[in-house]
């Protein structure tokens, strides 16, 4: 047996750490759906493939990036605990921290989505702005018409929304701390992820038919690629050490399975996966129900990997009680 | 270049919680925080039990993950002894530090900062003990340089066996506990 007794009591650190509530979920799981977005509207323009439709979404979804990235930096400002001194963040770059990485990589992300918005802009707002943007509209045609400039563009957009995706499994998987998020493979869940919420939210506003029954293709191969990664991440947790192990436990039979298995892997990728096979193969209709399933089950899956990292501890290796 | 530690004699310290009510006086921790605290570890199967009181803090690692994470560079190594502090005003609060610590050592104190032990560097500066050390009524308590082979720390630490706090996750503790 092993008895601790500690007379230590400190807020959010005791009995176990919860220093992060809703908003670190909240914003881990819209920069990986803006980092999906930049992924696929830039594979999009690389491909040569937003040709193929006056509607692309490609042009669509990096406006509503931008406006779901200001709002995950808003929940992320809240978190704070210092919040006057939050321009400290752009005084330095401290190379060993991802979060550091984390703040001037989102500093570029915003231009790149702008560029990508720029090529077409909306027609409703050439008509609100009545002329206005003139400039605007002859430079972006302009662009457009370059098949580099437009490629360049892609490429660009690929890359950070890739940092992006890669910075938000890593800025978890650095504090090695917390068993359950020391996994060298959470940033490619968490990409994964990121790329089917994106690709299930443009399937969900595409016009296009064609490139809706192409985005429900390419969301279906994700949730499969996403139970895939699910199965190395636990397969890496139970053969590292009995700390990590009992991390993996914690989703997989503990306190958190039943959100774990319930919203992530139920609602979030398995009943979604089903309903757009059945889609893609013409046995129903494309619906929003399976798209915005996979959305929740994105943030689901930040909700609980948050939140049970924050549980899962090194000292529970050494026999302090968990709830199972 | 000094490297300065703390070992506590497991044997000698009765948990009477001196050094507890030192630091918060000394450095005016707020009501309901704690720097520094007792931890009893009862561990064997009966009836061949072992305890062992601690008086736990900040390992002031070398390997401290604490400073890496920080996006701003609050948290540092200070110049004299590897003392791992906090510079208040770059703080943001972001709290990866809180997380990133195995031995929740840090918290978030009420002004928003993240604060911790800080081996009460300001009196060490002036050639004094830190005031845990300088309370304890057991004298179980040693703070002082490692890279000195005579200091008192080292020559404990080449005499007597020891352990350290969770040396399994590589951050190279400087608190060691005499057994």
């Amino acid at each position: 047996m092993l008895e601790l007794t500690t007379t230590r009591h400190n807020p959010m650190i005791d009995p176990t750490l919860h220093v992060w509530g809703w908003e670190i979920p909240v914003y881990l799981f819209l920069g990986g759906m803006v980092a999906g977005i930049m992924i696929i509207s830039g594979y999009f323009l690389f491909s040569g493939r937003h040709r193929a439709s006056t509607q692309c979404s490609c042009f669509q979804v990096p406006l509503v990036g931008i406006a779901l990235l200001t709002l995950g930096m808003l929940a992320l400002f809240l978190d704070l605990e210092h919040k006057p001194f939050t321009w400290r963040l752009y005084t330095t770059f401290e190379i060993k921290s991802p979060m550091s990485w984390g703040a001037w990589i989102l500093v570029l992300v915003y231009p790149a989505l702008a560029a990508v918005a720029a090529l077409r802009i909306p027609e409703s707002w050439r008509i609100a702005f009545k002329g206005r943007l003139a400039r605007l509209v002859l430079f972006s045609e302009r662009i457009r018409g370059s098949a580099a400039a437009t490629k360049t563009i892609g490429i660009v957009n690929m890359l950070l929304g890739g940092l992006l995706g890669i910075y938000t499994g890593v800025l978890l998987s650095a504090l090695g701390a917390r068993p359950l998020w020391s996994s060298s493979i959470l940033w490619l869940l968490f990409v994964v992820s990121g790329l089917s919420s994106a690709a299930a939210f443009a399937h969900m506003i595409a016009r296009d038919p064609y490139e809706r029954v192409l985005l429900a293709k390419a969301d279906n191969g994700f949730l499969i690629f996403e139970l895939f990664v699910f199965a190395l991440f636990f397969i890496g947790l139970a053969s590292t050490s009995e700390a990590h192990l009992r991390a993996a436990q914690l989703l997989l039979g503990g306190a958190f399975a039943p959100a774990f298995w319930v919203f992530v892997i139920g609602l979030g990728i398995i009943i979604p996966l089903i309903v757009q096979l059945m889609a893609v193969n013409g046995k129903i209709p494309h619906t929003p129900m399976a798209p915005i399933l996979v959305m929740g089950g994105g943030l689901a899956l930040r909700f609980v990997i948050v939140s049970a990292g924050q549980f899962s501890h090194w000292m529970n290796a050494h026999g302090l009680p968990l709830p199972f | 270049m000094a490297r300065f530690a703390m070992v506590i004699d497991t044997r000698q310290c009765v948990g009477c919680m001196d050094c507890v009510v030192a630091c918060k006086t000394e450095n005016g921790v707020p009501e309901g925080f704690n720097r520094d605290w007792i931890v009893q570890d009862v561990n064997g199967i009966y009836p061949t039990l072992h305890m062992e009181i601690r008086s736990e803090r900040c390992n002031h690692c070398d390997n401290p993950p604490c400073v890496y994470c920080c996006p701003t560079g609050a948290s540092h190594v200070h110049d004299l002894g590897g003392v791992v502090l906090v510079h208040h005003e770059k703080c943001i609060g972001c709290k990866a530090c809180l997380a990133a610590c195995p031995y929740d050592a840090r918290f978030v104190h009420p002004e928003g900062y993240a604060d911790k032990c800080t081996f009460c560097i300001h009196r060490v500066e002036k050639g004094l003990q830190p005031s845990c050390v300088a309370v304890c009524p057991t004298y179980c308590m040693y703070f002082g340089d490692l890279d000195d082979p005579l200091s008192e720390v080292s020559l404990l630490l080449t005499s007597r066996k020891y352990h350290l706090l969770l040396p399994e996750t590589g951050t190279q503790p400087h608190i060691y506990y005499l057994t």
